[in-house]
């Protein structure tokens, strides 16, 4: 039936069986407010747009789950942009979504995908697998790719807990993506974003196997240290205005966003560390974890 | 002048689809939706647990249904379309039960008037405040007539019975496990053939609004934890 005749009610698509994917139902009704096509250009234009950009985003898995951080700064350019931006952001119930790049078209994107997981979970009854909600990112993101050329690209970083996995050690799983929208499962750990070279190299010399919860979180603010001593766009920890990476953990029990004091205790006893010893922790020359 | 060969009034048209449509909706096992101290209850019979007839529209709102379910659950798969677009649209805060109870009307009344047969449903939409004031139910009929109710709705057969029983002991300040037993008492008490009948917690499907959870206030109880309550 055609609703869209009598002004007062809906159009058909709201009644269309079967879909139950939040972003295809916005293209197919709404497409204007899809996070890709907001800022169609001419083809062949370049844009010389100078919007804020997000930086370093970190994920650790553990014994228990896994951890997301990120640093707080946004950058346009040679302005710092913001200093206490959030850009690890709650997906759903078991996992987490971080982001560098296009800070708007990134803050978007994450939206549609909070609302696509959701979206499933109301209209089917039940939610998606990890791997389900990965591919969906991955969908969004290449959806994306016309604004990526353009130079305004997305690159999340996705992790969640696997319900379906009854090891809680591997429950905690991490998923890259490229600006295509291709999605890669990491192991152990990963960082995205313009500190990640520094960040990934700090974590692989304090990565252990047998992390707890509370190492990972350390381990994460240690490198986003590494990646703001050395990548002037991401910031590092802001004693003076108390403003600390974003740090989330999930686990079996669901998402958790720590508490600023739970972090800041950890940041300054970081912070005391590099007092003496402005490089971080040392790792062994040889040899096996110690 | 003389009637054109088959000719029926619209009040008898009108007259028609109505019996039809509250005959279907009778011969349904009853819903209730009720108001309790930390915000909404719903309580169904309902022996599936795959098919549902209440569920979440959005943060603060629940959607409950009697009737034909492709009926109702075309409703709700709407429901839930027009609110996340809206939320994603504007804000979550904008998303309102009064907005979907009127866009249900809307839609009811233009299948009730234009459609060869009208919806055997009956809907609540219920949406929990930030205090019990702030609560509501709106009962949509097959018609497309709104009602904004007070304290408590019933649905579907033997829907004035388990009403009654239920009136004598309700108060928007009963407890979450007082008030189910109260919710499944009324029901139970009230059955098609005038005895009373026993509803166990794997015949019952029990959701509630809970104004204190976090964002989304809509929880649905498995039947362990039913089973606890009703203890």
């Amino acid at each position: 039936m055609d609703f869209s005749r009598d002004g007062g009610s809906l159009p058909g698509a709201f009644f269309a069986p079967g879909s139950s994917s939040f972003a295809d139902f916005l293209a197919a009704t709404r497409p204007d407010l899809l996070p890709g096509r907001r800022l169609d250009m001419p083809p062949g234009m370049t844009p010389t747009i100078d919007a804020p950009h997000g930086t370093t985003i970190v994920a650790v898995a553990h014994t228990t789950g896994v951890v997301m951080a990120g640093d707080r700064r946004a950058t346009m350019g040679n302005v710092i942009a913001q200093r206490d931006m959030e850009k690890v952001f709650q997906a759903d119930e078991y996992s987490c979504v971080g982001i560098a790049g296009s800070a708007g078209i990134a803050i978007e994107l994450v939206r549609l995908f909070q609302v696509e997981l959701e979206h499933y979970e109301k209209i089917e009854g039940t939610t998606l697998s990890l791997e389900g909600k990965a591919n969906r990112l991955s969908l969004l993101i290449r959806n994306n790719l016309a604004m990526a050329m353009q130079g305004l690209a997305v690159v999340p970083l996705f992790a969640g807990y696997d319900l379906e996995n009854d090891d809680p050690a591997k429950a905690g799983r991490i998923f890259s993506y490229d600006v295509t929208g291709g999605r890669y499962e990491e192991h152990s750990f990963h960082s995205v974003g313009s500190g990640s070279v520094f960040a990934r190299g700090a974590l692989k010399k304090l990565y252990r196997d047998e992390f707890t919860e509370d190492d990972a979180v350390l381990a994460s603010i240690q490198a986003l240290y590494d990646a703001a001593d050395d990548d002037s766009a991401t910031g590092g920890p802001d004693l003076t205005r108390r403003i600390y990476p974003v740090v989330t953990s999930v686990t079996v029990d669901g998402f958790r966003r720590w508490p600023d004091n739970e972090v800041e205790r950890r940041v300054q006893q970081v912070v005391e560390e590099r007092m003496t010893s402005p490089g971080g922790p040392n790792a062994p020359m040889r040899g096996v974890n110690q | 002048m003389s009637m054109p060969f088959g000719y029926v009034s619209p009040e008898q048209v009108m007259k028609d689809r109505a019996d039809y449509a509250r005959k279907g909706i009778a011969r349904g096992r009853a819903v209730l939706v009720m108001t309790y101290a930390d915000g909404i209850l719903f309580v169904a019979e309902n022996p599936s647990s795959a098919l549902h007839k209440i569920s979440e529209i959005y943060d603060r709102i629940g959607f409950a249904a009697v009737g034909k379910y492709n009926e109702f659950e075309n409703l709700r798969q709407a429901g839930v379309r027009m609110a996340d677009l809206r939320g994603y649209s504007y804000d979550r805060t904008d998303v309102t039960g009064r907005m979907l109870a009127n866009t249900y009307a809307q839609i009811l009344g233009t299948i009730f008037t234009t459609e060869s047969k009208p919806y055997e449903v009956e809907i609540t939409v219920a949406e929990v405040g930030e205090n019990p004031d702030g609560d509501q139910l709106y009962r949509l009929t097959y018609d497309g007539s709104v009602a904004d109710e007070e304290g408590f709705v019933v649905m579907g057969g033997n829907a004035e019975a388990i009403s009654a029983n239920l009136k004598e002991g309700h108060s928007h300040t009963v407890a979450l496990a007082d008030g189910l037993k109260l919710a499944v008492q009324a029901l139970s008490s009230a059955a098609a053939n005038g005895e009373a009948r026993t509803l166990t917690a794997s015949s019952l499907e029990v959701a509630t609004l809970d104004r204190n959870r976090p964002r989304r206030k809509f929880r649905r109880f498995a039947a362990g934890q039913l089973e606890q309550l009703l203890a």
